[in-house]
């Protein structure tokens, strides 16, 4: 890390600058860079093996990068800390799959899911049964699924499973969420529901979506990145970068 | 005021389990002790000790249960710190021999006056007092899963690894105690034990005695274990059985909650081995066999995993039926045990108590869904169980 005062890492939330990480050979990141600001929200598209959930492994602390600097808010350096405490940090991930405790209640989802202290002591002694029903209610209005709290959610349909984690992801308040391929097995309406719910959560956190899908990213309305081989191959408004001839070339083939 | 507030959260499988142990905590000692003998009532004292070890059993079995069934770890390990709570056990009644002993030694007991040992091993002492001993049956399994388990669980070790190494634990442990010069009586054992607490251990009494504290014992591990379940940080535990890598990324330290979890698991078993000990009268390192801790997996999965009674009573049962073979047809008893496990992994995935459960959920639902008809309105979703 340099001592240098750098604006794009003063002001950005997230901050990768030449990372790579190799799996026996294979360059899943070759020098990847890229900047995160504070509320943005970014889209990261890329074919198959771009590098898209390595990225979200190595900025949750899932993987180490061979190299790199991986920055929190312009100063935590995320290479050095586990899962746990980057997620109390402040960074939020939901995963491809939907992955909720499914024989947990919708509400017991979002109740593990609220901010709070995660010690083993703390909770043996109770504290999280203290209910904070405004704050559970609000997050389940914004995902819509009040009427289902009761319901446990290995009962919920797939589209729900994936609002139930976005909810968990809410209820968690975290700075920054990482959601990979939100709207995958979607119907057109779950997913145009899905678009309007990510939209509204970007005016109060910043948000990287990485997704397949052009129609839903291009419903989002941000800005894209695309990833080929590890590396940023392109980056800017979603017209200019389906426009590409690089990004069209290795999403088609030739 | 606590055990109040435990009691009326229970559910009603926890408040039948409760009644039938106490129950079973008067009943027993009344028919044994007050009913003559010869009579068609009385329960003979030999009967009584066989209850006890069952309900020991029954103890292991909540105590896997607790990890088992609620985080995902299948421990095949649990047999050894149930022996290592016996072994605590053990050493204070070999300490009460005293002079009573073959070679009348009041110090050594006779196993080192046989292998020419001059003076008691550090191992040894403090065990002449109860108290210690007890703290012991409780410590020294704990300190053993605390150690095992933060190495395990720190490395993400999980699944059949995991088990693996749990199953390498207890045969370690069993080819250690197997050796004379660990001085804990090799194959031989820990036995010929006089007293306990300055009572006759062979007198009727003191079986009785014996009985009822395991019983006691039982129905307290069952609520530390239902009290862990049903607070935050059971819902945790649960969380991490279903999704570890959710629970990660929401934050929690995944390790630190199953170390919890396994060394309060290891007490328990080690309690429940400290009470079996003076009840059938020995302890040797076959206590340590695999196959041991791979039983008490089954009387687990029989009864129903993560239900906690369900532990209970599939201990019972299965060694209960494992007595009645063993004398009727010996030679088939083990292939009854294999087949025993190949019909609950087929037909009652979810143990007798969760096939139960499931069964009275399905009732009413239906009961609901009937009367939402009525009203003309969708089915409520049973509640979570």
């Amino acid at each position: 890390m340099s001592s240098v005062t750098n604006p794009e890492l003063t002001q950005s939330i997230l901050y990768l600058d030449g990372v790579s990480v190799s799996f026996d050979g294979f360059r899943a990141l070759n020098s990847l860079s890229m900047v995160i600001g504070h509320g943005e929200m970014r889209a990261i598209i890329g074919p198959n093996g771009a590098g898209k959930t390595t990225m979200m492994d190595v900025i949750t602390g899932k993987t180490r990068p061979d190299e790199g600097d991986v920055l929190f808010d312009g100063k935590v350096d995320l290479t050095a800390l586990d899962e746990a405490s980057i997620a109390e940090l402040g960074i939020g991930r939901k995963f491809q799959k939907p992955t909720v405790f499914e024989s947990h209640t919708v509400d017991d989802n979002i109740l593990l899911a609220m901010k709070g202290p995660r010690s083993a002591g703390s909770s043996l002694f109770g504290w999280r049964n203290r209910v904070r029903d405004d704050e559970k209610d609000q997050v389940l209005e914004t995902v819509g699924l009040k009427d289902h709290r009761r319901r446990l959610a290995a009962d919920l349909s797939h589209g729900q499973k994936q609002w139930l984690e976005i909810g968990m992801l809410l209820a968690q308040d975290p700075k920054l969420l990482l959601v990979d391929e939100p709207v995958a097995g979607m119907t057109d309406a779950e997913t145009e529901q899905t678009a309007e719910l990510l939209a509204a959560i970007a005016k109060t956190h910043a948000v990287v979506v990485v997704e397949h899908d052009m129609h839903f990213v291009r419903a989002l309305g941000c800005k894209v990145t695309c990833l080929h081989e590890g590396s940023v191959l392109a980056e800017g408004a979603i017209d200019q970068v389906s426009t590409n001839d690089r990004v069209v070339e290795v999403y088609l083939g030739r | 005021m606590i055990l109040s507030k435990l009691l009326t959260e229970l559910d009603w499988r926890g408040r039948v389990f409760l009644l039938a142990l106490a129950a079973a905590a008067v009943i027993v000692p009344v028919l044994n002790l007050a009913i003559p003998e010869g009579s068609a009532l009385n329960v003979p004292t030999y009967a009584v000790s066989l209850l006890g070890k069952y309900l020991c059993y029954a103890l292991l079995a909540v105590a896997l249960d607790l990890v088992w069934g609620y985080c995902g770890i299948l421990s095949l390990g649990h047999g050894a710190f149930f022996a290592l709570g016996g072994y605590a056990m053990g050493m204070y009644l070999m300490r009460q021999i005293g002079t009573r002993g073959v070679y009348a030694n009041p110090i050594l007991p006779d196993f080192m006056v046989f292998l020419n040992w001059k003076e008691l091993p550090l191992t040894w002492w403090g065990f002449q007092s109860f108290p210690y001993a007890m703290l012991m049956a409780l410590v020294v399994p704990g300190l053993l899963a605390f150690v095992f388990g933060w190495f395990a669980f720190r490395s993400r070790v999980t699944g059949v690894y995991l088990s693996i190494i749990t199953q390498a634990m207890t045969y370690a442990l069993l080819l250690a105690f197997f050796r004379n010069d660990m001085g804990f009586g090799g194959n031989n054992g820990l036995t010929d034990f006089k007293d306990i607490l300055g009572f006759n251990i062979q007198a009727q009494a003191t079986r009785v005695a014996l009985y009822v504290a395991t019983v006691i014992a039982l129905a307290l591990g069952y609520l530390v274990a239902r009290a862990m379940v049903t607070s935050s940080y059971g819902k945790v535990l649960i969380a991490i059985r279903d999704a570890e890598s959710r629970a990660r990324f929401l934050g929690y330290r995944v390790e630190r909650y199953k170390l919890v979890a396994f060394t309060a698991s290891a007490c328990m078993a080690g309690v429940a081995g400290a009470l079996y000990v003076p009840q059938v009268g020995i302890i040797n390192p076959s206590e340590f066999a695999a196959a041991n801790s791979i039983e008490a997996v089954i009387w687990v999965a029989v009864g129903g995993r993560g239900t906690l009674v369900g532990a209970a009573l599939g201990a019972v049962l299965v060694n209960w039926a494992k007595t009645w073979l063993t004398g009727a047809f010996p030679e088939i008893w083990l292939y009854g045990l294999g087949a025993l496990f190949i019909v609950v992994t087929l037909y009652l995935p979810k143990g007798i108590v969760g096939a139960l459960s499931e069964w009275s959920a399905r009732r009413q639902d239906r009961l609901a869904s009937s009367a939402a008809a009525e009203a003309g309105v969708g089915p409520q979703p049973a509640g979570a169980e």
